[in-house]
């Protein structure tokens, strides 16, 4: 068991050297950076700016650049942003937690939906029900999420039932207790509405594949022939044969619904990390961005991680390995 | 309906829509740059069959809008002059032509040059817009059409380059195996494990942000052909894998068959099904990445219309919340997604697969 653990934990460990290697060579790419503009503001001299430059070490070569950026992040700064002239995690870690909260209930709130479903649907491969659960996510599908999440923001445009951005009203401070988590709540049901809209049609396919394959296999015909009831093979057998990819597919999910979550959020204007990363991209505030990716990248390994520990719990033949 | 029929169906909606959008410059009326500063945000042109005094006319007709100072939502419809709808134009764009009028003689030469057939249009000073105008009153159809051109391509090239790179990976990862596979396979847990999204978006922070509209576009497919190889890869070298075993291909090996050869003659054919499939399924994803990309300023750039930064318009609240047919390039892109699902899902079974 300790060995399963520690294998993933090095895996996840990889995943982040790896990506945080990458972005930084990527970086190597970028042809001029966040003080190339100020070469064409005549108040500058080119001394100046190469002084500046010097000051944030954006002289020095990649390598040297990766090394003290090593040491930023051990002390807990995650590099410096030009923009904001303030640590990189200053900025990182509020943002950080909207973005969890809003992923989190989408998940939540998206298998509970996708699970009964996809059940249902594949417990007849061919019926009607399968037939109408494969139209409705194929059209959901079909339809992109940025169309959804400007969509549902018309509705609230016109309708005035739900607040159009942000994360809380104005008067906020001066809000009760009750008060606080009411705004907060109307001012999720949009974001959370798109991002479940456009992950449930994948699960419910998922969870319709997987039951549909289950019940093909020999065990389910003998638990059948033993005379055990529908109800009772598809919620007891048929699920538990089906859970291990599902949850491996949990893992995975996370990626999709971070990208997501990323257009979504600028959309509707949810103060996360995505607003944050695109301000970032425009102002080629270089650090910032390598921070955004890092933390969803932080996000993702620990939803693995969930996930393998979940496997483990699930899954007699992991156990065994 | 058997899936060889389904995936025709599908592939002929498909080459119907591209072939739509490939003609852009025949089917639109106008082009997409010439603006109209009298009709911005002006709603769709009602086409009419019965006139004023209730007769029928087989040929559609519209009529001009009455124009005014104050913004145009609501068009006055002129009802004293109908304009018949003119098919198979040689010139319909009139309001061009009074541009060029106005701008002078020297770019008599350039109105020669661009004058074309075009489906259908209307004599001026109406104008036709099928699917209302945008803010500086440019005809949104004629945008859409051309915008698709870019969306479209932009999509397909991308995708052909992610493939081309997971094939190649892919294949050599499967093949060789060794630390050449550890290799591949370690980076595309990399990739794979990425929000691509937010891979997207940090290639993309490393790349000018100014730059012309062609450079961006190409730009733009070679960063998501770059995020994209993991997956094909992946799959390519399972089946690589499993082909390679295979006796025909030892004893071909036996017969002193090259590598390259072997690769290109007995493996890699096994390998289409997987490739087609992801076909399916990456182009949508890439077209969408597009979109979301110039939705954000990001990817191609004005005056060059895409569907993404068609959609741009609708950052400002007031025109989402008053001109519903901004939404239109959006909704246009429901069609294209639902036949390449359609193809993917038919490939997927086909291949026995049950679908995702």
């Amino acid at each position: 068991m300790l060995r399963y653990f520690t294998r993933r934990l090095l895996h996840g460990l990889f995943l982040v050297v790896g990506v945080s290697l990458l972005t930084f060579f990527l970086l190597q790419l970028a042809p001029g950076d966040f003080f190339a503009e100020m070469r064409l503001n005549p108040q500058m001299t080119a001394e100046s700016v190469a002084a500046v430059r010097h000051q944030y070490g954006l002289d020095r070569s990649v390598a040297t650049r990766y090394l003290l950026w090593i040491n930023s992040v051990r002390k807990g700064e995650l590099g410096f942003s030009f923009a904001y002239d303030s640590p990189v995690a200053c900025l990182l870690w509020a943002r950080a937690r909207n973005t969890l909260i809003l992923t989190l209930s989408a998940m939540l709130l998206s298998w509970l939906i996708a699970v009964p479903v996809g059940l249902g649907c594949g417990a007849r491969p061919g019926g009607w029900s399968d037939r109408l659960c494969l139209g409705a996510t194929s059209s959901l599908l079909a339809i992109p999420d940025l169309l959804l999440a400007l969509g549902l923001l018309f509705l609230a445009v016109r309708t005035g039932w739900f607040p159009t951005g942000g994360m809380v009203s104005p008067g906020f401070d001066d809000l009760s207790g009750w008060g606080k988590v009411k705004d907060v709540v109307s001012h999720f049901c949009l974001p959370v509405a798109t991002l479940v809209l456009g992950t449930v049609p994948v699960l419910v396919r998922h969870v319709r594949a997987g039951v549909v394959e289950v019940l093909a296999s020999p065990f389910i015909r003998a638990a059948r022939a033993h005379g055990i009831t529908r109800r009772r093979l598809l919620a007891r057998y048929a699920l538990r044969g089906a859970a291990a990819p599902l949850i491996s597919l949990l893992g995975l999910g996370i990626t999709t619904l971070l990208s997501g979550a990323l257009l979504v959020e600028v959309v509707m204007s949810w103060p996360g990390v995505g607003p944050l990363l695109w301000e970032a991209v425009l102002a080629r505030d270089l650090y910032v961005v390598v921070g955004a990716v890092m933390c969803s990248t932080l996000f993702l390994v620990g939803g693995n991680m969930v996930a393998d520990a979940l496997l483990f719990a699930v899954d007699p033949r992991i156990r065994t390995e | 309906m058997t899936i060889r029929r389904r995936i025709y169906l599908a592939l002929g909606f498909l080459g119907a829509l591209h072939a739509s959008v490939l003609l852009a410059s025949f089917f639109a009326p106008y082009d997409p740059e010439v603006q109209d500063r009298e009709l911005p945000f002006a709603p769709p042109t009602r086409l009419h069959f019965v006139d004023e005094r209730g007769r029928f006319h087989l040929r559609p007709f519209i009529y001009a809008c009455a124009s005014s100072s104050m913004p145009v939502a609501a068009c006055v419809e002129d009802l004293t002059r109908a304009f018949p709808l003119r098919f198979f134009v040689r010139e319909s764009s009139a309001v061009e032509k009074a541009n060029l009028a106005n701008q002078g003689a020297e770019l008599g030469a350039s109105e020669s040059k661009r004058r074309h057939w075009r489906l259908f249009g209307v004599d001026q000073p109406a104008r036709i817009f099928l699917l209302g105008s945008d803010g500086l009153g440019r005809d949104q159809f004629s945008r859409l059409l051309h915008g698709g051109q870019v969306s479209l391509l932009a999509g397909m090239l991308a995708a052909g380059l992610a493939l081309g790179f997971g094939l190649v990976l892919g294949a050599v990862a499967g093949f060789y195996g060794g630390w050449v596979d550890e290799l591949i396979m370690r980076s595309v847990e990399l990739f794979l494990a990425l929000p691509w999204l937010y891979l997207l978006f940090a290639v993309r922070a490393f790349l000018p942000l100014h730059l012309s509209a062609v450079q961006s576009f190409f730009l733009l497919i070679a960063v998501m052909g770059v995020v994209g190889w993991a997956r094909p890869a992946r799959l390519v070298r399972g089946v690589v894998l499993s082909a390679r075993e295979r006796d025909y291909v030892a004893a071909a090996r036996g017969f002193g068959a090259s590598d390259v050869y072997l690769l290109r003659r007995h493996v890699l054919p096994q390998a289409f099904g997987v490739v087609m499939t992801q076909a399916g399924i990456l182009i949508p994803q890439f077209i969408l990445a597009e979109v979301a990309l110039s939705y954000l300023g990001l990817g191609v750039a004005e005056p060059v219309p895409s569907l993404g930064n068609l959609l741009a318009e609708l950052q400002q609240y007031h025109v989402m919340a008053s001109y519903w047919w901004m939404f239109l390039p959006g909704a246009a892109l429901i069609p294209v997604f639902a036949s390449y699902y359609a193809l993917a899902n038919a490939l997927q079974e086909r291949a026995g697969v049950v679908p995702t």
